[in-house]
């Protein structure tokens, strides 16, 4: 029986720690904030997109 | 009572997990997200003359201003005034929502001051931003 008094104490105590040491994470925000800069401002797009008139049929536009 | 505690270390390591996820990453892909994304990615095609002229630039607080009216045309003057609240506006929902959507809706001034110094380090050579100093051009 006290077993299970220890279980519900923890089982409340436990939710209750991790809320109170939640902090903001300054690393996750500056990597989301350069993702969403970087999509509004279309920064990586034009580097990575390189596929654009990759393949360009020269032999066919040449006849 | 082993079945007690197995039970209580299941829920303890699913508590712990899903606290290092939330830690790892910041969730941005929500809809409400995109959407203000797409509109500022839209106006970014308008606003980026005025950056290049200096007549706006971005503000340490993570907004932009208008820096010098008289770089713009006196016709563009109002457009460019709308220009900037709407901007202003979507950043500033955007931080909001990004904090809403992490569940943690206290963030969101820290959110902003993060932006502040992302958009800043990657504005373009040429654009004016603001510092502690005031207005330097990059």
């Amino acid at each position: 029986m006290k077993n299970w008094m220890l279980g519900l104490a923890l089982v409340c105590v436990i939710p209750a720690c991790v809320t109170i040491n939640i902090y903001f994470p300054a690393a996750a925000a500056e990597k989301a904030a350069d993702k969403i800069i970087d999509d509004v401002w279309q920064l990586k797009n034009g580097a990575e997109k390189p596929n654009v008139n990759k393949e360009e049929p020269a032999a066919s536009t040449a006849k | 009572m082993k079945k007690i505690l197995l039970g209580l270390m299941l829920l303890a390591t699913l508590i712990g997990s899903q606290f290092v996820a939330a830690a790892a990453d910041l969730e941005v892909n929500t809809p409400a997200i995109s959407a203000i994304k797409n509109s500022m990615q839209a106006r970014h095609g308008q606003l980026g003359p005025f950056y290049t002229s200096g007549a706006i630039g971005l503000t340490k607080d993570g907004l932009i201003a208008v820096k010098d009216a008289n770089a713009v045309p006196l016709a563009q003057r109002g457009a460019l005034t709308g220009l900037v609240k709407d901007e202003n506006a979507d950043r500033t929902k955007l931080y909001k929502e990004i904090a809403v959507a992490n569940g943690h809706p206290e963030w969101q001034a820290e959110i902003q001051s993060t932006f502040a110094g992302r958009w800043i380090d990657k504005a373009q050579s040429g654009w004016w931003v603001q510092g502690a100093g005031g207005w330097t051009q990059k």
